[in-house]
């Protein structure tokens, strides 16, 4: 089933938790909504369910404006941060839960709830748990049966709210592989609200970038990842370089500094103040104090585990960098912590810099 | 209270046996003994005179005692004013506990605070405001003289003033409760097709079911008990508005001491019943549900 948010506006008092949001979920998709705490993606996630109104604007699901109809009649899965799990039921009864509350014309009959149940839980490769009680599973296991029991009552769509937020590292990234799977073996329209970038980008077939109630950009992971539209993007969105400067002739002058530009992208005036966002591997030092161009930085110290040594250095105002080099690179440099050096951009993104954009 | 209790294995235990946390042995000792001498002292002491005087004069006199007219009615309207109370406050406790728990209102403070207020009025005010309402000269009394309606000295205001002292009891258990469990598993049964009435019978109600049992277990013992607030609506009339406590009054006033004694046993086995089945509930609010071992069920 597709989804389409119109204009949705929602208050909180005197905080606006979404402010004239308009999205489109094409059905049998995986789309992650991905932003800091409080952007508003859980306020939006609820209102698409019916467990929250909108103050103003429509839900509109399989193209009918849902806005009058009741959480009940929605058909939709819910899945919760801290599970939701009945926990006087046992899993069996938690799953079959949904099913034996239909009206009594269209529920199922005992053996085929029975049925169902097993084949749910077989899904979720946990039927040997049916006896047991929520409170004798795992996080992971918790989370699996709450899946599980979402399903049960065959919703059109499911919504799923930092699914993984009360789970170990290890199991977030297990269960992470395992929500993609199941994904491609039932292609139901899916919803899932993260703040971990990763974790987005990683699952979803589409990332919904959200900041201060607005949607920032929309695309596919690597879209989001290599094209950033805005500068919040750019910084919430993996590890990056921060620059504050204003356009010059020949690049980006910060400070005394000139940090050089390749493309004269966006049009941008002589003498504007931007914002210049350089990845950690997207800069490159030069030792030695000689030679034009780059940005002077102090060398912190040298991590060097994994394929790349990542670099942290300081700014002569006391700014952080962080520059990612190849292990070779780095051992051919063979800083010293303390020792000055420039700093060069292989790619900097430029946007002009606006008040209050949330970096 | 009951949260308090569950739960884990005795911390005192583990305080007791590590080196750094532990205390002289006299300390201990000195601690347990004032204790208990205090509780043997002013607790155990009393409730054996009790029975003691009860029977001084032999299990005739007490049976007599407890089956004179006067006493059974006295048990009747104890029994009555109860059975009407507890199921009352029953229902609005669990009404109110849900109101502040699960919803957000203006005014939720101060219906917190009205709750509270039959513990923080002394009883015989809780009394006096049914007078100075219902009496023959309070506000309603010549209407519902002129109806032939009797509130005060009669059942009904023994009753309102019984609910009134015994109100906040179950709401008090269960609103810490109810909003330790939060509304998520209300909110996943509604979005799984569930009704606002079967939620609250399949969700609600089984997960609040012992601290509101415990409520009602502590809400009747107070029900029974309660002598302030209904003594003043009460009127003494014997064998009519005399509730337990009240009987057991009269007869001491009259020194028939035996006979009062025999009544205020009755009342005190009460109490001690009660109590076994508040060990009891919170045995089982304590430990996870006996089914939890089971295999699968449907």
């Amino acid at each position: 089933m597709s989804i389409q948010v119109r204009n949705i506006a929602k208050r909180f008092g005197g905080f606006t938790a979404l402010d004239g949001v308009t999205l489109d979920f094409p059905s049998g998709e995986l789309v992650a909504l991905l932003g800091p705490s409080g952007c508003g993606k859980t306020t939006l996630l609820r209102i698409i369910a019916g467990l929250e109104t909108a103050d103003g604007g429509h839900v509109l699901l399989e193209g009918e404006d849902a806005s009058g109809r009741n959480v009940r009649e929605r058909q939709v899965g819910f899945v919760f941060q801290h599970y939701a799990l009945f926990r006087h039921m046992t899993v069996f009864d938690n799953v079959a839960f949904g099913m034996r509350m239909k009206p009594r014309a269209q529920r199922p009959t005992a053996r085929q709830i029975r049925e169902k149940v097993h084949s749910l839980l077989e899904l979720v490769q946990l039927d040997w748990l049916a006896g047991r009680f929520p409170s004798q599973l795992s996080g992971g296991q918790r989370q699996r049966i709450a899946l599980a029991r979402a399903l049960a009552v065959e919703p059109r769509v499911l919504l799923l709210d930092e699914p993984f937020g009360a789970l170990d590292a290890k199991v977030r990234k297990e269960l992470r592989r395992w929500l993609r799977r199941l994904h491609d073996e039932l292609h139901i329209t899916s919803i899932f609200v993260t703040h971990d970038q990763e974790e987005a980008l990683e699952v979803a077939d589409r990332v919904v970038l959200m900041n201060r109630g607005r949607v920032e950009q929309v695309g596919a992971p690597e879209e989001v990842y290599r094209q950033p539209a805005t500068p919040f993007v750019y910084s919430f969105l993996g590890a990056v370089n921060l620059f504050h400067g204003r356009v010059d002739s020949e690049g980006v002058r910060v400070g005394g500094d000139l940090l050089p530009r390749a493309a004269q992208e966006g049009g941008l005036a002589e003498g504007a103040r931007v914002l210049a966002f350089a990845r950690p591997h997207e800069l490159d030092i030069i030792a030695g104090n000689g030679g034009e161009g780059g940005m002077a930085a102090k060398v912190c110290r040298a991590l060097s585990f994994g394929v790349t040594t990542r670099i942290e250095l300081e700014g002569s105002d006391g700014q952080h960098f962080e520059v990612e080099l190849t292990r070779e690179r780095a051992e051919a440099l063979a800083l010293a912590a303390g020792q000055t050096v420039r700093l060069v951009p292989s790619n900097l993104r430029v946007f002009e810099y606006e008040e209050g954009a949330g970096i | 209270m009951a949260a308090i209790l569950q739960r884990g294995a005795d911390p005192a235990a583990r305080f007791e046996t590590r080196a750094a946390t532990r205390e002289a042995p006299w300390v201990k000792w000195t601690l347990i003994a004032v204790a208990l001498l205090f509780f043997a002292l002013f607790l155990l002491m009393p409730l054996i005179a009790v029975f003691i005087e009860a029977l001084r004069k032999g299990w005739e006199a007490y049976f007599a005692a407890l089956t004179e007219p006067d006493a059974l009615a006295s048990v009747r309207l104890t029994l009555i004013a109860a059975g009407i109370a507890v199921p009352l406050n029953l229902v609005f406790g669990v009404a109110a506990a849900w109101a502040i728990a699960k919803f957000e209102f203006r005014g939720k403070h101060f219906l917190i605070t009205l709750i509270d207020l039959p513990f923080s009025v002394s009883p015989v005010i809780a009394g006096l405001i049914y007078v100075l309402m219902f009496g023959a000269f309070g506000w309603f009394g010549p209407w519902l003289d002129a109806h032939g309606v009797k509130i005060v000295f009669a059942v009904p205001g023994i009753v309102l003033a019984t609910v009134f002292v015994t109100f906040p009891f179950v709401a008090r258990e269960l609103i810490p409760l109810m909003q330790a469990q939060g509304r998520e598993e209300e909110e996943a049964a509604i979005v799984l097709g569930a009704s606002g009435w079967r939620v609250f019978w399949h969700v609600t109600l089984p997960n609040i079911r012992w601290g509101l049992l415990y409520g009602v277990i502590l809400c009747n013992a107070r029900a029974m008990g309660e002598f302030g607030a209904v003594s003043v609506v009460s009127g003494h009339i014997r064998g009519e508005t005399n509730t337990m406590p009240l009987h057991v009054e009269i007869l001491y006033n009259e020194y028939q001491f035996a006979a009062a004694f025999a009544v205020a046993s009755l009342l005190a086995l009460l109490a001690l019943v009660t109590l076994g089945i508040k060990v009891w509930v919170e045995r089982r609010v304590s430990r996870p549900s006996p089914r939890a071992q089971d295999g699968a069920t449907s």
